[in-house]
């Protein structure tokens, strides 16, 4: 697998990173390179040029922000899974990191990586949008902004960024005594999400308060499950949870393949995401 | 005195594969390199037009481009060189480089040579082909049928053999039986993926006239020989070479083309010429295994005594017969349909079918899986049909202890064996009365837990050559060592067979150094160079140790005996006094007279006082050809839970009790059971090569073909009983392949019994979450 030839400059500054970036060519920025690389050996993906924003210590690492946590794009996962205000903020990001690849490719990977290349069945937008996090851009022409995660992602492999954007931060706001859960079934080969579901569940008492569900690996895009409201109000109540479950995906139009037929998908997308309520629910109460 | 025989000492090839330091093929450099890459056919059948490579050749860095047409007259196409009697196998030509059709998606059309890799790669997408595409057949079963869609013309309806195995009388038995439980099985066609892909280097001095070829082979006196057919060269004028061989599965045995023709572009540039796979390429190009679409059946008697087995199988070939592959599902599968039982009455018809696939060829085990896969889904079948206990049935059909050597119904003789024992140890380590008792607990309470249990045989050590030349074998199956000891006693071994991770480097020098009453560190074994190592036939079909190892002992023994006579004249004693006794040469009776192996080998090598007659130098060759093949066998058992809810099978436990005769080295024998257990449980749960209709490879990456990954895989459990082998000196039999025999027939057994209360009794493998949940939904659906 050789990729057709391209030029490669390491970017000293956000600023260099960006200028490159702007000059509209077809440069594309890489950090862990665990989703570009393969593509561009395939030749799937020929660029004349790749700015390696790895070494831009701005975007790395994890820190306070609102009581909860900034996670600069080229964080790895496992700096992420070694992050102790991670683990205290927001658990379930720190334990899916953990299960993603293998220890070389948890060195390498990158959580802004992943969601830029928005790979629909990747195990981190479910999670973003389930905890509604938002992401921030920067580009030279125009400067910064903030995206919802739950306006991110438009298609396979398709976002909201343009072309001359980097995904310089992800924001996960505080949850407020809310807890989540993630529950996927993996494709044995590539190890990504036949689906995935992740929860996040507040209650009072007994009684569920908020919920949000999200799932990805089910289509074209991770998404945010819309009718889970009648959970809400119960404590929990499984045939109420079973039955916003099955309704969350039964309209989709879910493609099969050769490791989940269309229904099997459908029907595992159910069982994850009531799983995933369950577990947030009892860590809630907990 | 301590043996190194029977002793788990650490491998002695681990340190420099572990540490790097280890050359493959791909880590040979020669001076004014060259490198090749292959334009492949995108389509599983085509009339092949026009290829256009000028653009190619103008590209930069391309030294040359060569078509089919450039290499149809130079070249003989690709032998296969295995074919069974009475047959009628019909094998099309299958030229090195297509000029008239494609046959699967694959299939080289064109050859660029270059500079560097990359330009060689850009320079492959300049080669412009205009393809007529066909319709293509990859379903083995569907390509024989009348009006099927024909790959070549001389063969009607792609049906290249029509391969019979036939003993007592099946069709009376059945006629007359009491029970019968058929299936329709299939057996699902699997990618070898050996770590370290195939590669070439191919090197050919115009002045001399002499070539050599670096390869990944398992069988480099093999590849000398189909190396010299293919390119019409004098085979003395030809070396190969298998430096470090990073595994092969049965995937390096074959005759490629590829090779074959970096040695033609060797020759024709005068410069050396190199290629290797990506994995990619490999998944596409390297022979696959299995791939069998099959009818079977089995008839006894209410009591459970089985007296008959009937198949019909549709064994898929690819688009060309691969070097060995008629007698995989043929001499390895329908030969051994008896497995450890006494079938008196056994039938089987096998047609081996062309289809727009990538060629099939051995892989692991090679047709004895397939067979123990359908013996044992019968057993389970049948004894679910009767109300017999599983275990039950096949102990009561086992061969009897007493009754070896035993000849079965398909005409082998298998040579010794103690069923009973593996099987007893196996439930004991597994405590399988204690588990019925959990499972009964479990179904009250939903649960879905399940045991399933395999006993086979295989039949290994091939073999005695004349028996290869009765089964069509196009060789001889014997293998060579040369021992030869240096002035100061250290001893190189040089063996015909050519180990490529199996452990031979350490377990050889055991059964040398034991004879020279050395440390093992004196002995260094030497393979895969046929310039320097006599002829031997490769390493393949857990022979290895039974053929070569037994070649090793009887050139060590030779080289004694000489030693033993020179020692006698050193001690100034009658030859006939002088015996070897822990671990010297001394004097019977006299016990302060003795010379050591190594005070011999120095008076051999200096010659200064020699006994009369006797020549100077301390060295033997042994060509070893056994009487018999050898039958390993066991019991695996393996416990399951099912989530009902989703398919997702939990593998909970693994116990494997294997019987390979007395263990060499019980470490090294552990880890390739460890491996060949792996394996099995890959193809009984993940593993399957999908193509769709139109003869695409589907899982060509390892994104989706889903080789076992250690957090996969359980935890083993394995024992061992050992029952020696009459046929060979070292009375060992062979561990290379038996972990896969049995264990995807194993757990296919282990969840159809935790799916009994559905109903359930047979799922195809490989059980993956989707079809085992589909099977629970259409089991469910099928009830009131």
């Amino acid at each position: 697998m050789i990729p057709a030839s391209f030029d490669y400059v390491r970017a000293g500054s956000m600023k260099e990173a960006l200028n490159i970036l702007a000059a509209g060519d077809g440069s594309k920025a890489i950090a862990g390179g665990h989703s570009l690389l393969p593509m561009m050996r395939f030749r799937l993906v020929q660029t004349p040029r790749l700015v390696d924003i790895s070494r831009l210590e701005e975007l790395r690492g994890v820190q306070e922000y609102k009581k909860g946590v900034r996670i600069g794009a080229t964080t790895t996962y496992r700096d992420l899974v070694a992050s102790a205000l991670l683990r205290e903020r927001c658990p379930v990001v720190a334990d899916v990191a953990g299960e993603i690849g293998d220890i070389q490719v948890r060195n390498r990977g990158t959580i802004g990586g992943s969601l830029a290349h928005a790979d629909p069945a990747s195990d981190m937008p479910a999670l973003m949008i389930a905890l509604d996090a938002d992401f921030q851009l920067r580009s030279k022409k125009g400067g910064r902004r903030t995206v919802k995660a739950r306006a991110f992602f438009k298609g396979a492999f398709t976002t909201d960024m343009g072309e001359d954007e980097l995904l310089t931060d992800i924001l996960l706001p505080a949850l407020k005594g809310a807890a989540a859960a993630y529950v996927s079934f993996e494709q044995a080969a590539s190890g990504y999400a036949i689906v995935g579901a992740c929860a996040v569940v507040a209650r009072k008492r007994a009684t569920v308060s908020e919920l949000s569900v999200a799932y990805t690996g089910v289509g074209e895009i991770a998404f945010l499950g819309s009718t889970f409201e009648q959970v809400k109000g119960t404590k929990c109540d499984p045939a109420a949870l079973e039955k916003a479950a099955r309704e969350a995906v039964a309209g989709l139009d879910i493609t099969g393949d050769i490791h989940a037929p269309a229904e099997y998908r459908r029907h595992l997308a159910t069982v994850a995401a009531t799983r995933a309520v369950q577990t947030a629910y009892q860590r809630a109460g907990a | 005195m301590a043996t190194l025989f029977g002793s788990g000492i650490k491998r002695r090839e681990d340190p420099r594969l572990i540490t790097g330091s280890a050359t493959y093929t791909d880590d040979v450099k020669l001076p004014g390199l060259t490198y090749a890459m292959f334009v492949r056919s995108p389509y599983a059948h085509a009339r092949l037009n026009t290829v256009n490579v000028e653009a190619a050749r103008k590209a930069p860095g391309v030294v040359a481009v060569f078509t089919g047409r450039d290499t149809k007259d130079k070249l003989v196409p690709v032998p296969c060189a295995w074919n069974p009697p009475g047959c009628d196998l019909k094998t099309p030509p299958h030229p090195l480089l297509a000029y008239e059709r494609v046959r699967y998606v694959g299939d080289a059309v064109a050859m660029v040579v270059a500079e560097s890799r990359a330009e060689a790669r850009d320079a492959v997408d300049l080669v412009e082909v205009d393809y007529q595409p066909l319709k293509a057949m990859v379903d083995p079963e569907k390509a024989a049928q009348q009006g099927a869609v024909q790959l070549h013309e001389e063969v009607p309806n792609n049906i290249a053999f029509t391969w019979t195995v036939a003993g007592g009388d099946a069709e009376a038995a059945f006629k007359s039986a009491e029970v019968r439980v058929d299936l329709r099985i299939v057996q699902q066609r699997l990618l070898p993926t050996a770590m370290e892909p195939r590669a070439a280097v191919a090197s050919y001095n115009k002045g001399s006239g002499q070539l050599t070829l670096w390869a990944t082979s398992q069988n480099p006196h093999i590849h000398r020989f189909l190396c010299s057919v293919m390119l019409q060269l004098p085979e003395h004028r030809i070396r190969v070479i298998a430096p470090e061989v990073g595994g092969g599965f049965g995937s390096k045995i074959p005759a490629y083309a590829d090779e074959a023709l970096c040695c033609f572009a060797a020759r024709e540039l005068g410069r050396p010429v190199k290629w290797a796979e990506d994995r990619s390429e490999n998944y596409k190009v390297t022979i696959h295994g299995r791939d069998h679409v099959e009818y079977v059946e089995m008839c006894g008697t209410k009591a459970g005594r089985i007296t008959g087995l009937r198949t019909r199988v549709y064994a898929g070939l690819g688009g060309y017969a691969s070097t060995a592959a008629p007698g995989i599902p043929t001499i390895l599968h329908g030969l051994v349909y008896s497995g450890p039982y006494t079938i008196p009455n056994i039938r089987g018809v096998i047609h081996g079918v062309y289809t727009n696939t990538t060629p099939v060829d051995a892989y692991r085990g090679a047709g004895r899986p397939e067979a123990a896969y359908l013996i044992e889904r019968l057993m389970d079948l049948y004894a679910r049909k009767i109300g017999m206990d599983p275990i039950e049935l096949r102990r009561m059909n086992f061969i009897p202890r007493d009754k070896f050597p035993y000849q079965v119904a398909t005409g082998l003789t298998y040579d010794s064996g103690n069923y009973e024992a593996a099987l007893e140890k196996a439930l004991s380590i597994l405590d399988y009365k204690a588990f019925r008792i959990e499972q009964a607990k479990a179904r009250k309470e939903g649960r879905y837990l399940g045991i399933g249990v395999v006993s086979y045989i295989e039949i290994c050590g091939s073999g005695p050559s004349q028996v290869a030349g009765q089964i069509g074998f196009g060789g001889g199956q014997y293998d060579s060592a040369i021992v030869r000891v240096f002035p100061t006693g250290m001893v190189k071994v040089y063996v015909g067979a050519s180990p490529h991770g199996q452990g031979e480097e350490t377990t050889f020098a055991q059964i040398v150094a034991d004879e020279f009453g050395y440390p093992v560190e004196n002995v260094e074994i030497i393979h895969g160079d046929t310039d320097t190592t006599a002829q031997g036939w490769g390493t393949y079909g857990s022979r290895t140790t039974a053929v070569c190892g037994s070649a090793v002992k009887n050139a060590a023994l030779r080289v004694r005996e000489k030693a033993r006579q020179i020692a006698a004249h050193l001690l100034e004693a009658n030859e006939a006094d002088v015996e070897w006794k822990d671990g010297k040469f001394q004097v019977k009776g006299t016990p302060g007279k003795t010379k050591s192996f190594a005070e011999v080998a120095l008076m051999a090598n200096v010659a200064w006082n020699m006994p009369a007659g006797v020549e100077p130098g301390l060295e033997a060759a042994a060509f070893f050809d056994p009487s018999n093949f050898v039958f390993p066998f066991g019991t695996h058992l393996c416990t399951v839970e099912v989530d009902a809810d989703t398919g997702v099978v939990t593998i909970l436990r693994y116990v494997a009790v294997d019987d390979c005769g007395p263990p060499i080295n019980p470490m090294i024998v552990d880890g390739q059971i460890h491996g060949g257990v792996i394996q099995g449980l890959g193809e009984g749960l993940q593993e399957i090569a999908v193509y769709d209709d139109e003869g695409q490879l589907l899982t060509g990456t390892m994104m989706d073909y889903a080789v076992p990954k250690a957090s996969q895989m359980p935890h083993l459990e394995l024992g061992h009983t050992i029952t020696p082998s009459p046929v060979n000196p070292l009375g060992v039999k062979g561990c290379g392949e038996a972990g896969t025999i049995g264990s995807a027939a194993c757990l296919v057994s282990a969840v159809c019994d935790a799916l009994e209360p559905l109903g359930i009794s047979h799922i195809d493998k490989p059980l993956t979450p989707a079809r085992v949940w589909a099977a629970i939904q259409k089991a469910k659906g099928a009830k009131p």
